[in-house]
């Protein structure tokens, strides 16, 4: 039926060609492929500055860097990986499959797809060009707080337009997706049909909306008392350089989901397919989601409990943190409760996907750990809380974003990737991924404050073995840009269902799939939603 | 290369790193530090034991997860000839892993708020500590007593974490911990800590007293510590505040009562004795001499021990016009301060600003070579 249909149409693609392909694209699967080759060259420029900032702590003393650098290097690293290369990873998997996820033919606003991607590149020229100006790189830490980030010399309004830039790509990469989901479902695609990574991203793109131009509004008002006379958050001008703290963390929280909730749907989509099982409680996980994302709005000041607030203020912030704890634990049991009794296999996504389970839950548990504002007050602005963010946005995030590319590769290559060599990456970044963060507890509970270019002699053990382990990690991730390039350029053909417990409307379409996904809308039933 | 290589060498890779772990780990384990430290007062033991309890149960519960998961991906996999069941909500179950979370939740919560409103019980301190941050040191206020004590990073481990210094950290004792002037508070006195900062965010933060506190530029945050132990107690700025940020420790002599008070009688001796240097005539070697010291304790972190600056940071002194051009001009300046350039009047006493002063006037190529009294600073104030 609509198989030989979409079949059919293959042979009417006319692809453009040569540059111009790439500058004007139009189309939701080549402007994804953009995104995605943006974020791994950004996730390796900002790997790049993590490696410097492990060579340089590997031992006491100042061997490479001078302490300024350094900052910067911690700085601009945060900036490159947050904004460069997880959120463009989540909207390249989105651009690629949410159009075939609710069988539409592409993207509902195509022309605003293509400029969403290209304002990426200039954005980073403006932000990485800061290296090369008067007084530097930005390096108060990607947090920007004031007084201290207005000591920055000619880099200042380029940091600053380079957050716009940024916000103004995600909004409309956000509008773009809601668009597309509520518009462009094919026939049958209720909401409570739509796969777990369409949920996830829709609920997403609305923290997008919500959250980033607050940050954009933080930021001009660092703008303008730079530049303009203003004192939003200079005490002597009646300001409060803590105000700048709460909004940044009111958009700094629902970050945090905006990075983690993709990675969540893509798991979502690839537990079920090798349990052969379908996804357990999936009215739940969709709720559970969204209670994340609307509490998030509700903790921000869980990240400044240091600042000195009232009583009260400190007793809303930790039990309202707290109580995400509760929908989270829903989703990690679903996917338990998924795997439980199926019938498994363990092909690369599924190993990724399976570490972000094992890893995530235990980012998870040191958040839960440091949401209890008298211990935070130790654990606050230490080597502790390193731990905690990375465990959750590398194994938890970055492994999900991979586990999806494992996964997808041969449905947008039409070739099988080289399982041996996954495999031989799951297992090396596990390994050296954990060598990596896992030290980083101790270090901050013996008192190693974080952003510090050295430190005192008790702890050089630990940073030697979290060096040793940063090296390693960082070396693994050339697997992968192997696996991706010899996938490409060919492979034992994938079948149009690639996986043999996969479901869903893109695994309907062929593989490749047609440049433009479904001309002829799918119909969808009960019994062919739901993987 | 081949994959067969490539397996060898990822291998390799894998297994030196494991092999290099796992001994340093096995080496030296006992003297690696691990967990939180319990402290040495009352908050800090309540601290720790809230850490433990939540580390405990969130253990237990990670034990249980994981022993789920690894369960299934042991027994329910195809190769061993699993077949899938096609079971996909339980209601009992969903309502049971909320319910039993938000149960646990409530019963960490209840220890955790006792413990924050015990440790916002700021009233009734016997004495008051004023703790200001400055880049890159820090100013301790007795209020009750009228001291003033600045500490910096001490010499030695200054020397030692230039780049390239030559000196190994391993050979300083304390290495980045120690400073030039210790605190000296009374144990088993309710000092209530007040924290505050001059030019950016700092935070003030001693591992064994239990707790860290932002120090922000107009604002006064309140906290209080009563030390049960007398001993010596490190700790570090804790808030990113620029380029030396690592470079700013904190050292907590904690002594008995006695002790204390002869303590602050010393330091108001040291204050009179510096203040009526201020009004006498200096020698050049003496200003020299003294200009030399406080130029590596105050200036040296950002114009360098060579007066070249940092390119595009911290303007050069070496050659530079205002060091060069009239001595008021530059007294001016220092008094004042002027963008990044913080204001020295507070920082130091006439005496210390004249040294300085004479050193730099004198120092590298510049070609003032003239001398500044203290009575110069003083009527330029």
């Amino acid at each position: 039926m609509s198989y030989a249909a979409v079949h059919d149409d293959e042979h009417h693609d006319h692809k453009p060609t040569g540059i111009g392909r790439w500058l004007f694209s139009t189309n939701h699967k080549d402007i994804g492929t953009m995104y995605l080759v943006f974020a791994l060259i950004m996730f390796f420029i900002g790997g790049a500055m993590a490696m410097v900032i492990r060579a340089e702590l590997f031992q006491p003393g100042l061997q490479y860097v001078d302490p300024q650098f350094f900052n910067s290097m911690t700085t601009v690293h945060a900036l490159v990986m947050i904004f460069g290369a997880v959120m463009p990873a989540g909207v390249g998997l989105a651009n690629w499959m949410i159009p075939m996820m609710v069988g539409a033919p592409d993207m509902a606003m195509p022309r605003m797809n293509n400029m969403s991607f290209w304002i990426l590149p200039f954005a980073f020229t403006l932000l990485l060009s800061t290296f090369f100006m008067q007084g530097g790189a930005p390096a108060g830490g990607w947090t920007m707080y004031p007084p201290l980030v207005l000591q920055l010399g000619d880099g200042l309004p380029f940091l600053i337009f380079a957050v716009h830039f940024l916000g103004l790509s995600s909004i409309m990469g956000a509008i773009n997706i809601i668009a597309t989901v509520f518009n462009m479902r094919a026939p049958g695609m209720t909401f409570m049909r739509l796969p777990l990574f369409v949920w996830t991203w829709i609920i997403t793109a609305f923290l997008l909306i919500a959250a980033m131009p607050v940050l954009a509004g933080g930021v001009t008002m660092l703008l303008t008392d730079k530049f303009f006379g203003t004192a939003f958050f200079d005490a002597a001008g009646g300001g409060d350089p803590v105000m700048f703290q709460h909004v940044f963390w009111f958009f700094g929280h629902p970050e945090v989901y905006i990075l983690v909730l993709p990675s969540f749907g893509i798991i979502s989509q690839i537990i079920p397919t090798f349990a052969r099982k379908p996804l357990f409680g999936y009215a739940s996980m969709v709720y559970a989601t969204a209670s994340i994302a609307f509490l998030s709005f509700f903790v921000w000041a869980h990240h400044m409990f240091t600042v000195g607030m009232p009583l009260a203020g400190e007793l809303f912030f930790m039990y309202a943190t707290m109580a995400i704890a509760v929908p989270t634990g829903v989703k990690v049991f679903n996917w338990t409760a998924t795997m439980w009794k199926g019938s498994m296999t363990f092909e690369t996504p599924m190993l990724f996907a399976i570490g972000v389970l094992f890893m995530f839950t235990l980012g998870g548990f040191t958040g839960l750990m440091m949401g209890i504002t008298p211990v935070d007050f130790q654990y606050h602005d230490t080597y502790f809380i390193v731990a905690h963010f990375h465990y959750v946005l590398v194994p938890g995030i970055v492994f999900g974003i991979i586990s999806g590319v494992y996964y997808w590769l041969p449905k947008w290559t039409g070739h099988m990737y080289d399982e041996t060599l996954g495999k031989w990456h799951f297992w090396t970044s596990t390994i050296s991924v954990n060598i990596l963060f896992f030290p980083m507890h101790f270090l901050g509970l013996a008192g190693m404050p974080r952003r510090i270019p050295d430190y005192n002699t008790q702890f050089t053990d630990w940073n030697q073995i979290i060096s040793i382990g940063g090296f390693a990690f960082g070396l693994s991730q050339l697997l992968l840009v192997w696996v991706v390039i010899k996938c490409v350029r060919g492979g034992e053909k994938a079948t149009d269902q690639v996986w043999e417990g996969a479901h869903g409307l893109e695994f309907t379409l062929s593989s490749p799939p047609p440049f433009h996904s479904f001309t002829t809308p799918p119909e969808v039933t009960d019994a062919t939603a739901h993987s | 290369m081949s994959v067969d290589k490539l397996k060898q060498a990822v291998l390799g890779m894998v297994t030196v790193s494991l092999l290099l772990a796992s001994g340093a780990v096995f080496a030296g384990l006992g003297d690696m530090p691990l967990n939180l430290t319990q402290g040495v007062t009352e908050t800090s033991q309540r601290v720790y034991d809230l850490h433990m309890t939540i580390l405990y149960i969130v253990t237990v519960i990670g034990v249980i997860v994981f022993s789920v998961m690894c369960w299934s991906i042991f027994h329910h996999r195809k190769s061993k000839g699993a077949v899938a069941a096609q079971f996909h909500h339980s209601t009992a179950a969903e309502i049971a892993w909320t319910i039993i979370p938000i149960i646990i939740l409530v019963a960490m919560a209840v220890p955790a708020t006792k413990t924050l409103i015990f440790m916002e019980q700021t009233g009734d301190a016997e004495m008051t500590l004023k703790v200001t941050g400055y880049q890159w040191k820090w100013k301790y206020d007795y209020m009750d007593e009228g001291v003033t004590v600045w500490s910096a990073l001490d010499q030695d481990s200054n020397n030692a974490r230039q780049r390239d210094s030559g000196i190994s950290p391993d050979s300083v004792e304390n290495y980045l911990l120690d400073v030039d002037n210790p605190i000296v508070l009374p144990i088993n006195t309710k000092i209530r800590i007040l924290t505050t900062a001059a030019d950016v965010i700092h935070a003030w933060w001693v591992p064994a007293l239990g707790w860290k506190r932002d120090a922000i530029p107009g604002f006064i945050n309140d906290n209080w510590t009563n030390i049960k132990e007398p001993g010596v107690y490190r700790g570090q700025c804790a808030e990113l505040c620029g380029k030396d940020h690592g470079f700013m420790p904190i050292v907590v002599h904690a002594v008995s009562q006695e002790e204390y008070v002869a303590w602050i009688d010393e330091q108001k001796a040291a204050q009179l004795a510096a203040a009526s240097g201020a009004n006498r005539e200096w020698s050049k070697e003496e200003l020299l001499s003294q200009g030399e010291k406080v130029y590596a304790a105050n200036c040296a972190s950002c114009h360098q021990a060579t007066g070249n600056g940092v390119d595009g940071l911290f303007p050069a002194l070496n050659g530079s016009s205002i060091v060069n051009g009239p001595a008021s001009d530059m007294i001016h300046l220092i008094l004042n301060g002027k963008n990044l350039m913080p204001a020295f009047k507070e920082q130091l006493n006439d005496a210390d600003l004249a040294a300085v002063i004479t050193h730099e006037r004198n120092s590298w190529d510049n070609t003032a070579k003239d001398i500044v009294q203290p009575a110069d600073v003083k009527a330029a104030r």
